[in-house]
């Protein structure tokens, strides 16, 4: 355990200095991570705005908090495993990393947690300019608050998890960037980034919730505005608690077999 | 061959690799097809091989592309699994990948980076300090032994990407070497590098099998990395076994020709009657003669050309490898 902290820590170290090398590169990404809520968020307080002020239960200003928090609830799950292990399959760089006597996810953990760190830094002070323009209302309660930042973590979790799982599938197929695809249409959808969910029809919720897209961006955001009961808060730990433990098996067991697939056909 | 003794280093035994690859024909239509009903082939890339080798022995893997050296290598290194056959390095069945035995062992490719392209090679250096759990004085003794026999002292704090091929190469192997592995898998390791820098890591690589008596394997199409390095070697071809011995005998084996260099006083006569002439230049004539008929080709040049000095050959390798892979596989 002491061991993988020292590796944890090591990889920091080298992530860090990886990114910074790469300055204009982030601040185009953070252009991205900060454009889409903020034209979902200008789309929907107009809409609202037309509508009288009101749109299922939020106002401009609730519209405001919710994209705002999305932003950064979003940024701090979000992974690139998916685009990653395909060229690592393809190109073969998955090879030197399965030499090494370490898990090679672990790498990937550490340099994820550093790269939204880091971009931490940037995105906060935007979110504090952007929060002076739209000036945002939330309505939290005590246990909204506090449970926050465990919801952040374990929806963290479970998205890297189910990404790194997802991204396995390069072990079957060359392609796949299409399954990315329809992953992403779907995650932009099921976990609340174009919309709040409970603006979608009943049975797109069901979906939304029975997958665990819900679990991943949307479940702490709607936690925070105060929107959930309190049964509905307990419900959600145990959806994100029940993915993650289901995410660990199927990614042990995908990975296995994708490395028995990868030690067959050539490395 | 080698000093060493104990139980084998590497035991290969019926050693097979079978690619089960998806065969599909060109054009729009045939890939239509090939979606609905799969044709496969079976491609032995490592046809039953068996050899084993000493701690400390250095061999070199000789064979055409394609010839199954690279799929040997991956198979012993632990990335790829065997059809068939056993296998043991370290008393490790490598595709297991146990930690204790990917701590005992390296594989460098020469045509793949392991160092991460924007950093410096000291901190990847560093971040493979602690994966492999090198202490830190043992990784400030190997650091300071592997930059000076290679030369990386100037090259450390550069990020990778501003490196020559050849200071790639050196900073690949000494990433590879940090956590003195006791087998080393070397995959063509000077390829595309200019004299200088394959004479430099030809050197390093001698030098590091001597001071740690670690087993190298190493494959490469220069023959002078083989000859320098090399006492034995193996070759391979079409995935089978031609050769395991050393290199005299390598050529012994499977030269079917002798080179006889004849000198004379002045002129130089049409030796052609003789066997091949390979040069004549004035006063000094080669000639290439079937193997078997050296004795009396000789025999009748001294007695018949006024000859001042003789000497008889064995062709370069080079050749005879060429010869031995031009040939199909029995």
């Amino acid at each position: 355990m002491r061991h993988l902290f020292e590796i944890y820590r090591a990889q920091l170290k080298v992530t860090t200095a990886t990114q910074l090398q790469y300055r204009v590169a982030l601040v185009i990404w953070m252009i991205g991570i900060v454009l889409e809520p903020v034209i979902y968020l200008v789309v929907w307080a107009t809409v609202a705005r037309s509508k009288g002020g009101d749109v299922g239960g939020y106002n401009a200003r609730s519209f405001a908090a919710y994209f705002l928090v999305l932003m950064l609830v979003n940024h701090l799950t979000q992974t690139w495993v998916f685009f990653e292990f395909e060229m690592r399959i393809r190109q073969g760089t998955l090879s030197p990393l399965l030499l090494k006597p370490v898990h090679p996810v672990h790498a990937d953990v550490a340099q994820n947690v550093t790269f939204k760190l880091l971009m931490l830094v940037v995105l906060v002070p935007v979110m504090v300019v952007l929060a002076l323009v739209f000036r945002p209302v939330i309505h939290p309660q005590w246990w909204g608050l506090a449970l926050f930042a465990p919801t952040v973590l374990l929806a963290g979790v479970l998205r890297f998890l189910v990404e790194w799982t997802l991204g396995l599938a390069g072990f079957w197929s060359t392609r796949v960037s299409a399954l990315n695809q329809i992953y992403y249409v779907a995650l932009l959808f099921f976990s609340g980034q174009v919309a709040p969910l409970s603006l979608f029809p009943h049975f797109f919720q069901v979906i939304a919730s029975v997958l665990p897209f819900r679990w991943t961006v949307s479940y702490p955001v709607e936690l925070l505005l105060g929107r959930l009961s309190g049964r509905d808060a307990l419900l959600g730990l145990a959806a994100q608690a029940g993915w993650i433990l289901l995410s660990l098996v199927l990614l042990r067991v995908i990975w296995r077999a994708g490395l028995r697939k990868y030690s067959a056909v050539g490395a | 061959m080698s000093f060493a003794f104990g139980p084998e280093s590497i035991r290969v035994r019926d050693l097979r690799k079978v690619y089960r690859v998806h065969e599909r024909e060109a054009g729009l239509l045939a890939s239509v097809r090939s979606l609905v009903r799969r044709r496969w082939r079976e491609i032995p890339a490592v046809d039953g091989i068996t050899f084993s080798v000493a701690p400390g022995e250095v061999v070199g893997f000789l064979g055409p592309n394609g010839a199954g050296k690279t799929t040997t290598l991956k198979m012993l290194s632990g990335l790829l699994y065997p059809s068939s056959g056993e296998l043991e390095v370290l008393g490790f069945v490598p595709w297991r990948r146990e930690r204790e035995f990917l701590r005992q062992i390296a594989l460098v490719m020469g045509q793949r980076n392991q160092l991460a392209w924007d950093i410096p090679a000291i901190d990847s250096f560093e971040l493979n300090r602690v994966i492999y759990r090198i202490s830190r004085a043992d990784f400030r003794r190997m650091l300071d032994e592997l930059a000076e026999l290679l030369e990386l002292w100037p090259l450390l704090h550069k990020p990778i990407r501003n490196l020559s091929l050849g200071e790639r190469m050196k900073c690949e192997i000494a990433a590879a070497l940090l956590h003195q592995p006791k087998v080393l898998f070397l995959d063509e390791p000077t390829i595309g590098l200019d004299v200088t820098a394959q004479r430099r890591i030809r050197s390093f690589v001698a030098e590091y099998n001597r001071r740690y008596g670690a087993t190298v394997l190493l494959t490469s199409h220069y023959m002078a990395d083989v000859e320098a390095l090399c006492r034995r070697v193996i070759v391979i071809h079409h995935g089978r076994l031609l050769y395991d011995g050393d290199l005299a005998g390598l050529v012994r084996s499977f030269s079917p020709h002798k080179l006889i260099e004849v000198e004379m006083e002045q002129g130089s006569p049409d030796l052609a009657g003789y066997g091949e002439v390979v040069s004549a230049d004035e006063g000094r004539v080669t000639l290439r003669v079937p193997k078997h008929a050296t004795a009396e080709v000789t025999a009748r040049l001294l007695d018949e050309v006024p000859v001042t000095d003789l000497t008889v050959e064995d062709p370069p390798i080079e050749e005879v490898i060429e010869h031995v892979f031009s040939q199909e596989a029995r």
